[in-house]
Parts: structure tokens; sequence; C-alpha cells
């Protein structure tokens, strides 16, 4: 039964009622992190900070931002921009946070590939983050909307038309989503809405899962070590900080995540003061027109990879490759045949196709932002046609790899 | 024995309550996001077809959308293949192009090239002759017709006509 005492001090009234101590523990002080770990390490707290910089700054737009065809355009380029006192403040950290997110999306991810991060046990870490990156995805989709410039406009247009899916002319469908036959205010209102509320909502609830995912594996560690966290935990606490492989959450692995949090800030609070260009699109300062499409449409650099995938080929086999590469990555853990969760490089040629891969999307990404002519356009073929025989390859090079 | 058969049975009512309630809940959502009757009423143009020059690219509107209204040169209508006439929409005894002009592989807007008489799409490469027809993919057919009727020298846009259905069945356009 509970039972309650008068209590000797505030944290003891709170300890009775909310159990802090406890709690305390089990997030933070008993937590336990490998020692061997490096910087990429910090990128999962450096996502947070991110994304913890969209809602703020996202929170002082929405005071300003009008979600109105006619309006939406001054208000964010005229009254936010020029009238509101550090307004270009909230929308250059928006934009720039919006951007750097998906670079540092990107080594997450590929630092979880290098490591092995997705196997034994971290199988559910794996699909949680892929839910973030898809749901990231459409949240800075959304957001893209919300200017109505011809950038927004123009891209709403493709984007929603791929879900016609091609040959099967699903018209019906792309006009429900759109609300009518064009993107128009039926369609900014619900992009706006899912961009400040649904979406936000369900990126919360997913970085939830993803921390809850962590919980039991723990964080894997830059040897491939087996780590026995409960040995190691109890060595730690029986005084033999030195000889254990493991250290707490707080403060002690904390102070060596929020220094490289640090020097991310100030890179980052570099670009948002003196090059924020790269995040503002210029062909989106023209407001939206539904009569005239800008000469070269192409998405923000983050999408150019998948976009790529889909611009070489006819209609219905490029939506098969775009498709493909969009659920691939969530099959990873059960491509990789290889029982080994250890580093690329000790995994003789899973190496070679995690380089492979790596080079293949960067150039992927550069060929999306140039027109589609001539060499370019065979360079692109090639890479897409790449991406997809390196996934199909990936079980059979696993398959036979001894263990280490 | 007793008290687990009773609760059975209020899972299994609860159960057809919340699914009722979930398929309800389902529809409204579905159609709430339907276009407005506003949006759909106002998906009608009618144009004046009297009043375009000659080889000349002129764009209309209806449904938010680019039409594309080419009056054919004397040119265009001698040299035409069999399948470019399919295309062929006459009124009151001029023929015409006229096309939604939105790519039909993702939706942009292709630019009408006078010297080469060729739409070209800037987004993914695809190409289009003066007809309408797709001359290079991306782009799976040619350009859609938008449904029309012919009254006299007007047209209706967004109505379906005698002349547009037989387009349609015959395959020239969705
Ligand atoms: C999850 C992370 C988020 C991402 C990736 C993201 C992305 C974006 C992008 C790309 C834009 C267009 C940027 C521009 O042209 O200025 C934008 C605009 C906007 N976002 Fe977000 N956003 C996020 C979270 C949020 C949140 C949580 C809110 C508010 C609750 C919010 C509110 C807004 C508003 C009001 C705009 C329009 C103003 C503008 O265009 O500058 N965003 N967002
Ligand atoms: S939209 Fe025209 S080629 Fe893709």
């Amino acid at each position: 039964m509970a039972h309650f005492t008068k209590a000797t001090s505030v944290k003891d009234w709170l300890n009775q009622r909310l159990a802090v101590e406890k709690i305390e523990k089990v997030m933070a002080s008993e937590y336990w992190i490998p020692k061997n770990i490096n910087f990429l390490w910090a990128m999962g707290m450096i996502l947070a900070i991110t994304f913890a910089l969209l809602l703020v700054s996202g929170i002082f737009l929405l005071m300003y931002y009008n979600p109105d065809v006619n309006l939406a355009f001054d208000s964010v380029n005229y009254t936010i921009m020029r009238e509101v006192d550090f307004g270009w403040l909230w929308r250059h950290v928006h934009g720039v946070a919006a951007s750097v997110v998906f670079l540092v999306i990107y080594i997450h991810m590929f630092t979880g590939i290098y490591y092995g991060s997705y196997k034994k046990g971290r199988e559910m870490i794996w699909l949680s983050g892929m839910l973030l990156f898809v749901t990231f995805s459409a949240e800075a989709f959304s957001g893209y909307m919300l200017p109505w410039g011809q950038m927004s406009y123009w891209a709403g247009m493709v984007i929603t038309n791929i879900f016609s899916l091609g040959g099967l002319h699903m018209d019906g469908l792309v006009e429900w989503i759109r609300g009518d036959y064009v993107p128009a205010q039926a369609f900014l209102t619900r992009f706006f809405m899912l961009h400040v509320f649904l979406l936000p909502l369900a990126i919360m609830g997913l970085i939830g899962l993803h921390f809850a995912a962590l919980r039991i594996p723990h964080v894997n560690n830059q040897d491939g070590e087996e780590i026995d966290f409960d040995a190691e935990a109890k060595k730690y606490l029986d005084g033999d900080k030195a000889g254990s492989k493991v250290m707490r959450f707080a403060n002690d692995f904390m102070s060596k995540d929020m220094m490289v949090v640090g020097i991310y800030l100030i890179f980052f609070f570099y670009l948002v003061f003196y090059n924020y260009g790269f995040a503002m699109d210029p062909v989106n300062f023209d407001p939206a027109n539904g009569l005239k499409t800008p000469t070269h449409i192409y998405p923000e650099w983050y999408f150019l990879w998948s976009y790529e995938i889909l611009r070489p080929f006819s209609i219905n086999i490029g939506l098969m490759a775009f498709g493909f590469a969009q659920v691939i990555f969530m099959l990873l853990p059960w491509l990789d045949r290889s029982p080994n969760a250890v580093p690329a490089s000790r995994r003789g040629k899973f190496k070679i196709w995690f380089w492979l891969l790596l080079v293949d999307m960067i150039v992927l990404t550069a060929m999306g932002k140039l027109p589609p002519q001539g060499i370019f356009s065979t360079i692109g073929l090639v890479a897409a046609l790449g991406f997809i025989a390196l996934w199909i390859a990936l079980p059979f090079i696993t398959m036979n790899e001894k263990k280490v | 024995m007793h008290n687990s058969s009773r609760r059975g049975f209020m899972g299994k009512a609860f159960g057809a309550v919340a699914g009722v309630g979930a398929v309800g809940s389902l529809v409204a959502m579905k159609k709430t996001w339907d276009p407005l009757p506003s949006v759909k009423a106002a998906g009608f143009t009618t144009l004046d077809m009297s009043i375009y020059p000659e080889g000349k690219l002129i764009t209309e509107k209806w449904r938010g959308k680019p039409i594309f209204i080419l009056r054919k040169t004397k040119e265009m209508i001698d040299s035409q293949t069999e399948s470019q006439a399919t295309r062929d929409i006459v009124v009151a005894g001029i023929h015409y192009m006229i096309a939604i002009g939105l790519c039909t592989h993702l939706g942009c807007i292709p630019a009408y090239i006078p010297a080469e008489k060729e739409f070209h799409c800037a987004c993914h490469g695809g190409q289009f002759d003066w007809s309408g027809q797709v001359t290079k993919t991306p782009p799976p057919r040619g350009l859609d017709i938008p449904p029309f009727k012919i009254e006299g020298n007007k047209m209706i846009l967004g109505e379906v006509g005698p002349e547009f259905q037989a387009m349609k069945d015959s395959g020239v356009t969705l």
C-alpha cells in the first residue's frame, strides 16, 4: 500500500510522489554507454537539438505566417522578413536547420551502416530511424509548400502527381490529396496542418520509439565488441571505473556529447548569419503561378538522389525504381546476411559495397541537380542502375562472409 | 467461467461498436478531403474559338490548369500524319490543337519552341510535337485533351460533347 511520510526536503517530497531519483538513475546516471565510441555517436544528440531549433523557430514563424494562397507569400517574404523584428532570424534558423538536419541524418545513417548497428537486436533502432527519415522528408516537403512561391507550387504539382502511379492513372487520388484539380487553397491549408501539427507530433512519437529501441541493446561501439552491460555496470558501480568498459550517460557521456554539439552549433549559427543562401531557393522568391513552370525544376538537395533514380526511366519503370529506393533501406537488417556486427573495414567485400553505395548516392545527388541532358543523363542512368544493382548484390556478397 | 464468458461478450460488443465508429470516421475523413462543391462547380470555362491567330500558341486557364490552343496553319493541316490527325479538333471549319498544357509525366508545363514546332519539358526532358503527340520519353503518352463540347464557334471546357467522347472511346486521350 502506498505509504507517505512527512517530507524531509523538496526532493524527498517529489521522490515519494514521482520517484524522481529512480527515474534519474534509469534515464541518465545508470544508463550505460560504451567508452570506445567516437564523435559520430554524437549525431543523434545533434539531431535532437536541431529538431528543437526547428520547433522553436517554427513556433515564432507561425505567429505571423498566413496559410492563404493570396497572403502566404507576402506573410513570409514581407511581414516576417521585413516587418517583424528578428523575423529573419526565425526564418533563417528554420530554413538552415531544415537543410542541415538532412546532412546530419545522412551521416547518422551511414555511421549505422558502417558499424553494422542495425543487427543483433538493433533492428528496431534501424526501423524507427528509417520511419523518422520518411516523416522528416514529409515534414520538409510540406514546409516547402508554405511560402507559396514558384518552387512550392511546382514541387507540389510534381510530387502529388506521383500518386497517380503512372500507368494506373489514379488521377482521382491525386485530386483527393490536393482537394482540387491543381494545388490551391485546400492543398495549402491541409499541408499547413500536416506541417505544423500532425507530422511534428508523429516525429516526437517516433523519437520516443527510437530512444526506447536503444534501451535494451544499448548503443554499438567502434570496435564491434559485444559488451556485457550488466557485468560492466557492476564493475563501474563497485568502484573500478577505469577497468569498466562503460560509463554513465550523464554526466560522463553527455559532457563529451555536448562538446560536439557546441562545435556544431557554432558552425550552424555561422551558416544562419553569414551563409544562409543555400537553404533559400532563389526561384521560390517568385510567387506561385500555375501558368508558368520555372525553366528547371529540382528538389532540395537532400531529395536529389532519389529524384535522379526516378528521372532517367520511362514513367512506370521510373516509379518502380523510385519506390524501390524509398523502401530498400528499411530492409537492410535482413538483406545483410552476415552475422558480423563489426566495422565495415573488417568485413572484406562489404567494405567495398559500403563505399560504392556512398559514392553512388553522391553521384546521383550531383546529377539530380544538373539539367537532364547529354552526358549527365547517361551518368545519372548508370548511377541509378548501380544503386539498384548494389542492393540486389548485398545478400549475395554478405552470405559467405567469414565470421570475424 | 460465468464471469469470463460475460467479459468475452462485453469485449465483442465493444469491438462491434468501435468497429462501426472506426468505419464511420474513416468515411467522414475521406469525404472531408474531397474537392469542395464550389471547386467542382467552378470547373467550366467557355472559350470563343474565333479569336485565335494562326500558328501561334495561346494558353488559356481551366480548373487552374493551362490549356494550350494552337490554331493550325495550312501547312500543318496538309502535312498531318494519320495519328496526328486523330487529335485534330475542328470548330466551325477551323482546325485546332487543344490540350491540357501539363506534361503527362509529372505535370510541368512544356514550353513551345516555335522554330521547331515542338514542346520541350524542362523537368525531365520529355518532348511533344505540335499536334501534342509524345516524341521523347519519359512522358508515357501525348498531352491530354480536356473534356470539351462544341457549340457553334464556342467551346465549353469541362463538359463532355460527342467529339470528345469519340476521342476518349478510341483511346486518343484519357
Ligand atoms: C521536423 C522538422 C521540420 C522541418 C524539416 C521543417 C521544414 C520546413 C521547411 C523546409 C520550410 C520552408 C522554409 C522556408 O522556405 O523558409 C518550413 C517552413 C515553415 N515551418 Fe517548418 N519544419 C519543421 C518543423 C516545424 C515545426 C515544428 C513548426 C511549427 C510548429 C514549423 C512551422 C513552419 C512554418 C510556419 C513555416 C513557414 C514559414 C517559412 O516558409 O519561412 N516547422 N519548414
Ligand atoms: S514532367 Fe515533363 S518530363 Fe517529367
